[in-house]
């Protein structure tokens, strides 16, 4: 339990050994912790904006899927519109078409009826004046005559 | 003397002398204790090499730390270190606001190597000095009653002064920067009774001052010199009461050199703070 001089050597590794902890721990430790600090810190805002963009985001997607829900219906709603109008037209056209055709084939018919009977008309022009070649070839015989006219009328 | 057994009664007074007998070089030859009180030709070998040798641990962890600090994913020895530099740089900040930048570094070091000083103490009492009483006896061929070797270095009042002082230091210097090489002086003569007290308040004054580094280091060297001969007396008793008592007392000890270091730095962080302070 004395003083001795030993005392200065503990004083001089005391402060050798504040200075050397100062510079070597205390220092970088304190600035990585700052660091650190700061690093979270902007962890953290990042992580909530990036929360604020993920629900504007969301929110976005929302707005757009339902505009697009909107568009679709009326694109179906317009569609089928369409689609009556077209059917509709279709069955238009076909009777127009129909009516048409049934038109074409009636006249062909009378035109062919016509000629039928342009024919018929010539050949008993054809008849009548070769019926009117016998009786005048023939002399009139008015029975002959008759039975050949009566002929002649049996055949139009 | 069979240090390691349980000695008769008429040795234990001898093994307690010398297992509280420093190496010294200087000292007298025949009672190997300096010859004055205060005695400058007298130099405690193994307190000096104890508590450079753990300065020398401290200082080396803390530089490769230093050097290999990660911002994440820390190792756990960096985690440990964080914690203790944390709550030192916490005490700082809320006993003394605006610190100088030494005073963080200086609460750290002295909480830590005052605590691995300490620590010196739960080394079982006879293992040191017997390695070194062998080691003399057959490598250098001294009287291994002559081998001396204390190695807990804060039982020694050279090492506590050694700290106090220089925190003592610190404050006079603090004080002087703070108040001015002509105000604190003069708070020295003037606080607390006014001008034509002088006499009184010098002397109230120069109590409160010394007492600082004073009570500083006899409170650290009595505590752990206290719990020294605690185990050399608890190494006295039969093997069998060794165990409970050895045990308990070792266990009991963590906390107050846990607590001896933390008081120390807590109250080097004060009288700093005080220094610093404007008179009131």
């Amino acid at each position: 339990m004395n003083v001795t001089a030993t005392l200065f050597g503990q004083m001089l590794t005391f402060a050798i050994l504040v200075w050397f902890i100062k510079a070597v721990l205390w220092e970088p430790m304190l600035k990585m912790l700052d660091e650190r600090r700061k690093r979270i810190a902007d962890g953290l805002a990042a992580a909530e904006s990036g929360h604020r963009e993920k629900q504007t985001a969301e929110d976005r997607a929302k707005e757009i899927i339902q505009d697009a829900k909107g568009q679709a219906a009326e694109i179906i709603g317009n569609a089928q519109t369409r689609a009556g109008e077209i059917v509709e037209g279709a069955k238009d056209d076909a009777r127009k078409e129909s009516e048409r055709l049934l038109a074409a084939s009636k006249a062909q018919m009378d035109q062919e009826v016509n000629q039928a009977k342009d024919g018929l008309r010539k050949q008993v022009v054809a008849l009548a004046i070769e019926g009117a070649e016998k009786v005048l070839m023939h002399e009139v015989n008015a029975a002959e005559h008759n039975k050949a006219l009566e002929k002649l009328a049996a055949r139009l | 003397m069979s240090a390691s057994n349980a000695p008769a009664t008429a040795d234990s007074v001898a093994y307690i002398q010398h297992h509280l007998t420093n190496w010294c070089i200087g000292c007298d030859p025949i009672t190997h204790q300096p010859r004055n009180m205060i005695d400058f030709n007298a130099f405690f070998v193994d307190a000096f090499l104890w508590s450079v040798g753990l300065a020398a641990l401290f200082a080396f962890f803390a530089w490769r730390l230093g050097r290999s600090l990660r911002i994440e994913n820390p190792s756990g020895f960096q985690n440990l270190i964080e914690g203790i530099v944390e709550f030192v740089n916490q005490q700082v900040k809320d006993i003394f606001p605006n610190a100088p930048p030494i005073v963080g570094p200086l609460g750290l070091t002295v909480f830590v190597w005052i605590f691995m000083m300490n620590a010196m103490d739960l080394v079982p009492v006879d293992l040191l000095p017997k390695i070194a009483s062998l080691f003399g006896d057959h490598v250098l061929g001294m009287d291994p009653h002559h081998v001396y070797f204390k190695v807990v270095p804060t039982t020694n009042l050279d090492v506590t002064f050694g700290l106090s002082l220089v925190v003592f230091g610190m404050v006079l210097w603090y004080s002087i920067k703070n108040k001015g090489p002509i105000g604190y002086p003069k708070q020295l003569l003037t606080h607390p009774f006014g001008v034509w007290g002088a006499p009184a308040n010098l002397l109230l004054n120069g109590v409160e001052e010394l007492a600082k580094p004073i009570s500083l280091s006899l409170r650290l060297f009595g505590n752990m010199f206290a719990g020294e001969l605690l185990f050399t007396l608890i190494a006295l008793l039969p093997w069998w009461a060794q165990w409970p008592l050895g045990g308990g007392w070792a266990i009991y000890h963590i906390l107050v050199v846990l607590l001896q270091a933390f008081i120390f730095m807590l109250l080097t962080i004060v009288y700093l703070a005080l220094a610093s302070q404007e008179s009131h």
